[in-house]
């Protein structure tokens, strides 16, 4: 058994690089390096995490998912304007979900059942699911519900004035989930077996198709659980919230390592593709000096280097078989 | 029969059969606003001006089919390009810089502005054609750069801009009617022209019908690649000035903001298969023109501009779903099933 | 084993069509416990689809198939291995990043509370493989093992089970000799527990060394089956071709111009080759000459063609043009020397579908301009109609779309294609596959004009008569190596079929 093999190279240049940056914006920012950034990295990006992770497994099938910007801020103004009406936060949470994975396997159903570009299914989900998210509710809303406050306020104290907030916790649970589906259940092998090879997969008598469906169903829940955690976070729903995020959520995927092309990668690569998300982000605040926007710039930066890693690599191994 | 050729003649011009349920489609539309919205056809002439809603829907309708003319070469070499709502933020950021910060007169910072734009939309081209990147990947990176370069150019204000060529080419009149429809008119002939002036038409259409015959032919696949995303990029560039000087302002995070997808929109629907081939830039252009109206319509209506996105999208998937093989296929069996029901 | 005894497998009557083509007509299949059953036949005999139909990847039309006497219907590959029948297809079907252990167990792994239970999927995958004598890392991931270890974890993937039946489709065409050896022995293993194990297979040695009983197909129709001791390689290349070998002489071939070797050679191959493809070919084609390339499916036609035009470049050996080595690493370059190359693959490397008549027909041409110098439509059209007249292209207008003309007349428009470049060296593969007699006696006449006309003709084809009554200069190839040249008057089906047959050895 060979400790290091060629399939490790780009998870480990993930990890590497994770702590290759944090170690410089320690070294440049006086107090980087304490245990409050580091709970704050979970906590902020708790819900991109979220998402992500859900985007992990559509990725990993080959397929890409537009839509989950727009299905978190359905579900932010859904669950804010259902508990303004007077519903239960977890009756409201419960209907967010449902709505969230169906609206999924909806997707995935007319992606595999007709053979359309994935791309421009989730597309057109993500315009259908922001008009629905402003036609719930034009304008942001607060939750307020005495339980909702009680489980936003719910933390863990990991250290001297460091804390996980209940979306930071999520997130992390969310993240060991998906751990176990994609590397435990027969349901996150026929994943990869589909995004590697999908007329294999056929052939070796895989459920190809139901697999899909399933699989933009889990990145539907993922959307919309993000969304509950958003809620969480800012005690509130906003139907323009995470323009964008979908693209955050492509970029920490590929970033963590997990090949655009499906079939590679872990959701544990896309943990650490978050926490560099995070880690750019938090440093360009500790320094001040630098527009925000170049967090743009690096992002695109380094999705490109992964992009061209994967090349470099898949080249290389078709080179010596 | 003579009517008829002619008919066909003028249908595979604008995209074959699926143009008659875009032509419907508009017509639907302007039914509905000539029923419903007051004054909907009133064109009124003021101060050597044409006004009324229709000369507003093309002016307003401009940036996207600048766009669309880019998207449609691009989506038929069977790639799409999903930068082009940046590249636009590139090009007016470019421009205000150098208007402002810069000191350059409009001759020289427009030109400037389309040039980079173009090459930073060449790039993907590279990435696809060279690396064999997939198009919606190699794209992907150069949006998410292109918004932080806009942004990075402008540092992230809203800069305004007085320049008087700037505020012409996005908001003044030419013979009559908005400058932007002249552009629009300009950017087609160029468009023509070079693909069916040249070869590039044929070796773009061969290249998205089906690659590797093309290449056994000896067609140069990837010169043909990186231009169709460099032009993509020159035509960004172009709706990316004319979106500054609508506002006479350089916007960065806001301008182009999902234009990608109404282009991309108006080419499925102008008739050209996502999978690539043969291509129709008048369908695009009245593609881009059915959205528009779409959106006129429905503010006209009432319906929030937010809220817009919805029927777009049902139009998009109903659209895929009557292109695709397999649902065209069901519908057939479908038919067939029912067929002899309705004779017995 | 007495032919009274109940088959283990045994298909009646197997029909099966797709729309336009009958791909399967009565056909029938006895396979029996504890042999090696080849199965064979030319390209369209119907190997392929009667497997897909036993596996359960489609459907049949009309016909049975009963398994240890149990008439059966599996739906589905999955159906089909819970019955008892595993396949192991052509290109190594399994997943290539995922690990050995997994690929063996995809989709059947044990599972307790929903969690797979890796090392009993690790034990599971050690033991199959272990039935195949083999000791691997299964943690490995597939791809970074050579192919024939590949195509040995699919067969222990397909054994896993507890499968009665073995399907192997083509499972040697990537191996080398050694690679083979360790197949077949393991082969013979399987058999004496009792397996049944049905081989499709191009080479006739390894038929012959293995196989015990034979089946040929012929144009979707069952020839006959055969045991293999009692078949000479002679008799059954006649019954895959459809003809006596004895009756090879009536087709005469054409007389010898006699100063045809003195003709200037216009490509020349020196030892070229490339993995997978063509070793040590040694080719010379002249000017003004047919040179018929023969050889069953697989023993390296194609790849002979796709390597002379540069689409997979030599890495061995190498291929001079008027004496002078030149790198033929693309179409592109292959076409500016002057090559052309009509693919036996009109649909996906041919004929670009939507285009039409004319555009197909001037594309090489244009390409060849450069983008900037197109053809006035005046010229195109003028070209279009020319040939559309000389060839007799059967089209409403050289505006139709390509892909609605028929399969000889869309063969046409890519020999114009090529014509219009005037090249020096035509390569046609299978240029009269899937058309109409009449179409066919056109083609071949103006192949014949063409080089008449002082061109290089290349011509591939898997029908011995077509080779035969065109080709002035014949190569024969077996197992992707020339084995035989043949000149004027001994050209004839007989000759060719004996180098076709014989083993190396023989040959010598």
């Amino acid at each position: 058994m060979r400790l290091l093999r060629r399939q490790h190279i780009p998870l480990l240049a993930t990890v590497g690089m994770l702590i290759v940056l944090f170690s410089v914006a320690s070294a440049l920012y006086p107090g980087f390096a304490s245990l409050r950034v580091v709970a704050n990295l979970f906590s902020d990006n708790a819900f991109l995490g979220i998402v992500a992770v859900g985007m992990t497994f559509v990725i990993l099938s080959g397929g890409i998912d537009l839509s989950v910007g727009a299905v978190l801020a359905f579900t932010t103004i859904l669950i804010a304007s259902l508990v303004g009406a007077g519903w239960h936060p977890l009756l409201a949470i419960s209907v967010a979900l449902v709505l969230g994975s169906g609206f999924g396997a909806a997707m995935g159903w007319l992606i595999h059942r007709f053979i359309l570009p994935p791309f421009l299914v989730t597309l057109a989900g993500m315009f259908f699911a922001r008009g629905m998210a402003f036609l719930v509710q034009a304008q942001s809303a607060v939750v307020s519900h005495p339980f909702y406050d009680a489980l936003g306020d719910l933390r863990l104290q990991i250290g001297p004035k460091a804390y996980l907030p209940i979306t930071a916790l999520l997130f992390l649970l969310v993240v060991l989930v998906g751990i176990v589906i994609a590397r435990r259940s027969r349901f996150g092998r026929a994943v990869y077996a589909i995004g590697g090879a999908e007329a294999s997969a056929l052939m070796m008598g895989l459920p190809v198709g139901r697999t899909k469906v399933r699989v933009y169903a889990l990145s539907g829940f993922c959307a919309s659980l993000g969304g509950v955690a958003a809620t969480l976070y800012m005690g509130s729903g906003n139907p323009a919230m995470g323009s964008g995020l979908e693209l955050d959520a492509i970029a920490a995927v590929v970033i963590g390592g997990t090949l655009l092309t499906g079939g590679v990668g872990s959701v544990f690569g896309t943990l650490a593709g978050v926490l560099i998300f995070g880690t750019i982000q938090s440093a360009l605040v500790f320094d001040g000096r630098l527009n925000s926007w170049w967090l743009r710039i690096v992002i695109a930066s380094l999705l490109l280097a992964f992009i061209l890693l994967q090349k470099a690599l898949a080249r290389s191994a078709s080179a010596h078989p | 029969m003579k009517t008829d050729s002619a008919w066909k003649a003028i249908s595979t011009w604008f995209g074959g059969g699926s143009i008659i349920w875009t032509l419907l489609g508009l017509a639907l539309l302007l039914l509905v606003d000539a029923v419903w919205v007051k004054d909907f056809f009133t064109l009124e002439w003021r101060d050597g001006h044409l006004y009324g809603t229709p000369v507003d829907i093309l002016h307003q309708g401009s940036k996207v089919m600048l766009l669309a003319l880019g998207m449609t070469l691009v989506i038929a070499t069977g790639g799409v390009d999903l930068s082009v709502g940046s590249l636009m933020a590139v090009a007016g950021a470019i421009a205000a810089w150098a208007l402002t910060a810069g000191g350059m007169s409009a001759a020289s910072a427009l030109p400037l502005a389309l040039l980079v734009t173009t090459l930073i939309g060449s790039l993907s081209g590279l990435l696809v054609a060279v690396l064999g990147v997939q198009p919606i990947v190699a794209t992907l990176v150069v949006m998410v750069a292109g918004r932080g370069i806009a942004m990075l150019v402008t540092g992230g204000q809203i800069l305004t801009l007085q320049d008087p060529t700037l505020r012409f080419i996005g908001g003044g009149y030419f013979l009559g009617l908005p400058f932007t429809v002249t552009l629009v008119v300009a950017l087609l002939a160029l468009t023509l022209f070079l693909t069916r002036r040249t070869a590039f038409g044929l070796f773009i259409e061969a290249t998205g019908d089906n690659e590797t015959a093309s290449r056994f032919c000896g067609v140069p696949v990837r010169l043909v690649k990186v231009l169709v995303y460099a032009f993509s990029g020159f035509c960004a560039a172009l709706a990316g000035i004319v979106a500054t000087g609508n506002i006479h302002a350089a916007d960065s995070a806001r301008v182009g903001e999902m234009m990608e997808l109404d282009a991309i929109f108006a080419v499925v629907v102008g008739g050209t298969a996502l999978t690539g081939g043969r291509f129709h830039l008048l369908g695009s252009l009245l593609g881009a023109l059915l959205i528009q109206t779409l959106t006129t319509t429905m503010y006209n209506l009432g319906v929030p501009p937010t809220v817009a996105p919805v029927p777009k999208a049902v139009v998009i998937v109903l659209v895929c779903l009557l292109q695709s093989p397999v649902f065209q296929a069901r519908l057939r069996t479908w038919k067939k099933a029912k067929t002899p029901e309705v004779t017995a | 084993m007495s032919d009274s005894d109940p088959a283990l497998l045994s298909l009646r009557g197997i029909d099966k069509s797709f729309p336009g083509v009958k791909a399967l007509q009565d056909v029938a299949l006895r396979l029996r416990a504890g042999e090696v059953h080849a199965l064979m036949g030319e390209n369209g005999a119907g190997k392929s689809t009667l497997i897909k139909v036993l596996t359960g990847l489609y459907p049949r039309d009309a016909g049975s198939m009963r398994l240890a006497g149990q008439e059966i219907s599996p739906a589905s590959p999955r159906q089909a291995e819970a019955l008892g029948i595993s396949t192991v297809y052509q290109e190594v079907n399994l997943i290539p990043a995922l690990s050995v252990a997994e690929n063996i167990c995809l989709g059947r792994e044990p599972v307790k509370w929903g969690c797979i239970q890796w090392h009993q999927v690790r034990q599971r995958a050690v033991k199959a493989l272990q039935r195949l004598g083999l000791q691997l890392d299964v943690t490995a991931r597939l791809d970074t093992l050579p192919l024939a270890l590949q195509q040995m974890v699919a067969i222990a993937r397909a054994l896993e089970i507890d499968a009665k039946v073995l399907v192997l489709d083509e499972p040697t065409s990537s191996l080398d000799e050694g690679e083979v050896e360790a197949l077949f022995s393991l082969l013979r293993r399987l058999r004496g527990e009792g397996l049944g194990i049905l081989l499709v297979t191009h080479f006739l040695d390894q038929v012959y060394a293995i196989s015990d009983r034979i089946t040929v197909l012929r144009n979707g129709r069952l020839v006959g089956e055969f045991l293999t001791a009692e078949l000479p390689r002679l008799k059954l290349i006649g019954q895959m071709l459809g003809r006596e070998p004895d009756a090879g002489q009536a087709a005469a071939a054409p007389s010898t111009d006699l100063t045809q070797v003195s003709r200037p050679v216009i490509l020349e191959t020196k030892a070229a080759g490339f993995r997978g493809g063509i070793q040590q070919l040694d080719l010379s084609l002249r000017a003004g000459q047919i040179t018929g390339l023969a050889g069953l499916l697989g023993s390296g036609r194609t790849e002979t063609a796709r390597m002379l035009f540069g689409i997979d470049p030599a890495t061995t050996g190498s291929i001079e043009i008027d004496g002078v080595a030149v790198p033929l690493d693309s179409p592109k370059a292959a076409i500016a020397r002057g090559l052309a190359f009509c693919s036996e693959d009109r649909k996906r490397e041919g004929i670009i579908p939507h285009l039409s008549v004319r555009e197909n027909l001037i594309l090489a041409m244009q390409a060849g301009r450069g983008p900037w110098k197109k053809a006035p439509l005046a010229q195109q059209t003028e070209l279009a109609q020319r040939y559309i007249a000389t060839l007799g292209i059967k089209t409403p207008s050289p505006e139709t779309p390509i892909r609605n003309l028929s399969g000889g007349n869309q063969q046409k428009v890519l020999l114009a294609r090529w014509l219009v470049m005037q090249p020096r060296l035509l390569i046609l593969d299978e240029p009269t596959r899937g058309i109409d007699v009449g179409a066919r006696a056109e083609i071949d006449r103006l192949i014949a004009q063409l080089s008449a006309d002082g061109m290089a003709v290349l011509l591939i084809s898997s029908e011995l008569e077509e080779i035969v009554a065109n080709s002035q200069s014949v190569t024969v190839l077996r197992d992707r190596r020339a084995v035989g040249h043949l000149q004027g008057s001994t050209i004839s089906v007989a000759e060719i079929m004996k180098w076709i047959a014989h083993s190396g050895e023989e040959a010598a």
